[in-house]
């Protein structure tokens, strides 16, 4: 019987695989078609302090092996989350869940978080400092070093849940901002965030995408996250939830090699509804494949 | 939302860039007209919305427009198996009027075919308008002839049936109830040519298509809406143009 569990920061979880934030919602559609019970955990649709309608439409480009996405962190505010979605989402739900979190200022961060530190589903706060879909905020957070440290600083001020910072891949070197939140008390680094891309029609000659850029995620960005993973787990020596272009078990294994202790899918879940659950499923047997026993022992392997 | 395979049974085309795929599978999820199915296409990322036309235990009937690379695909596919989703959006509500109009643009206008069929189970007055932009787009007059109480095709540069738009044809029919699909700014139109309540169905380039990404979010009257999921059907008194 091979070992699947792995643990964040006192936060135990059956297996590694976690739903990544903006591609399942608060669950319930996915509780439709499986048990969503036998995820690890998932994170949810990004939460800001105020409801936010997002960008305009054309939000979605198809590109090779991956897809754009501009949605510009739509969500109902915190306190709607709180009080509509969080107790349908424990009917569906009875494991800890983590709260995606983003922001346009360090106070907005801090008011999220205060009042998700209250909610006893949530294990674990996952802060979005790099949303690259947003203005005046989101990524500007996570492509600053002081500026990462900052809202980290201020976020574990305020609660007493393990706090990930979700970094952004469009910086020039990612271990400088990851230590940055390090240094600032975070417990531990979820990367990568989607990479800033564009489309452009060839019959319109326009952007595709309403906002011109947005977020490029899919199978095509998984060797980036992987070597991004890799280079976090070297610079900082909290653990970390590695996320980027992953959709099936192999991936997992690579992500974990690389230094990934919990590992999300993002759009594979939007193609394949089914994914987690399948990857779930077939880590067994690509375990036994490559004589692995205990999952967690395999963290960081490959440095 | 179910996931499952589905073979071709056929493929043909039926007018300029326009196809009708008939598949079998289980389609016990389809539960209104007007639902759509999203489709994997090998080679594709994201799956591909298409409105379903027909449908009954065993078979599912689509019609459909090469616009790019996944319809044209898909065209090209005579056999073989397709990972489908279906039982996707709301549909229409059937519920409301006795003598009513179902308007279909291009490729709006499949999924106006099954449901005139079941407006008229339920013993309604049913009228269609269907427009197109020329003869040799238009398709399925026949099949709407034969269920219908009366059909009035449409087309933009007149070289078939009646010239003009379909808010050309319908000024002068009388009707308590309408239901529409098609281009934006025939829906607009319809919108304003219309003094009944009626419903409308939207296109909006979609990620999922059950309701998962937010990608094809849209303002109403009654909040915001996930057209894939919320919709694609809209009421006339929710709509914000």
């Amino acid at each position: 019987m091979v070992d699947l569990s792995v643990t964040l920061s006192g936060l135990k979880l059956d297996n590694p695989i976690i739903p990544a934030s903006g591609t399942f919602g608060y669950g319930y559609e996915f509780a439709e078609i499986y048990d969503i019970n036998i995820l690890g955990s998932f994170s949810f649709k990004g939460t800001t302090k105020d409801p936010r309608f997002g960008n305009p439409t054309p939000r979605i480009a198809e590109c090779v092996s991956g897809m754009i996405n501009s949605v510009g962190l739509q969500n109902p505010g915190v306190h709607a989350v709180i009080n509509e979605e969080l107790p349908k989402l424990k009917k569906c739900f009875n494991k800890k869940v983590i709260a995606n979190v983003g922001g346009f200022s360090v106070d907005e961060y801090v008011y999220t978080c205060e009042l998700l530190d209250c909610e006893e589903q949530v294990g674990l706060i996952e802060v979005n400092i790099s949303c690259p879909n947003v203005h005046g905020g989101g990524m500007s957070f996570g492509t600053n070093a002081s500026d990462a440290q900052k809202v980290t600083e201020a976020v574990k001020k305020v609660t007493n849940k393990p706090v990930y910072i979700k970094l952004s891949p469009n910086v020039t070197d990612i271990t400088e901002i990851a230590k940055a939140c390090e240094a600032g008390g975070a417990d531990g680094i979820s990367l990568i965030n989607t990479l800033l891309g564009m489309r452009i029609n060839l019959n319109t000659k326009k952007p595709v995408i309403a906002n011109k850029m947005g977020g490029f995620s899919g199978n095509a960005i998984f060797p980036v996250a992987v070597r991004m993973v890799y280079q976090v787990y070297e610079a900082v020596s909290i653990p970390i939830i590695g996320m980027g272009g992953v959709s099936s078990s192999e991936d997992v294994l690579e992500m974990m090699l690389a230094g990934a202790t919990g590992v999300q899918v993002g759009a594979a879940n939007l193609i394949n509804p089914c994914i987690c659950k399948d990857i779930i499923e077939d880590l067994p047997r690509v375990m036994e494949k490559y004589n692995i026993n205990k999952l967690s022992d395999i963290i960081g392997g490959a440095h | 939302m179910k996931q499952s395979i589905f073979s071709i049974i056929s493929n043909e085309k039926i007018a300029k860039d326009v196809f009708k795929m008939i598949l079998s599978g289980d389609t016990s999820d389809i539960t209104a007209s007007g639902q759509f199915v999203n489709i994997k296409i090998e080679g594709l990322y994201l799956r591909r919305p298409i409105s379903v036309c027909d449908y009954d235990s065993k078979t599912l009937t689509l019609i459909y427009k090469v616009v790019g690379n996944g319809t044209e695909q898909m065209s090209k596919m005579k056999c073989g198996n397709l990972d489908i989703l279906t039982g996707l959006g709301n549909g229409y509500n059937l519920d409301c009027g006795n003598n009513v109009l179902v308007i279909g643009g291009g490729v709006g206008v499949p999924p106006m075919f099954n449901l005139a069929k079941k407006l008229k189970a339920m013993n309604k007055k049913v009228v269609a308008i269907l427009g197109f932009n020329s003869s040799d787009d238009v398709f399925y007059e026949k099949d709407f002839s034969e269920i219908c109480d009366s059909v009035y095709i449409t087309t933009v540069d007149g070289s078939y049936g009646k010239k003009g738009f379909v808010t050309d044809a319908l000024k002068d029919l009388s009707y308590d109830y309408f239901y529409t699909c098609g281009p934006e700014p025939m829906l607009k139109a319809i919108y304003d040519a219309t003094s009944t309540s009626g419903q409308f169905s939207f296109e909006e380039r979609m990620g999922c298509g059950f309701g998962a990404c937010m990608g094809c979010s849209c303002k109403t009257k009654y909040g915001n809406k996930r057209i894939c999921k919320d919709g694609p059907v809209l009421v006339k008194e929710e709509i914000i143009w």
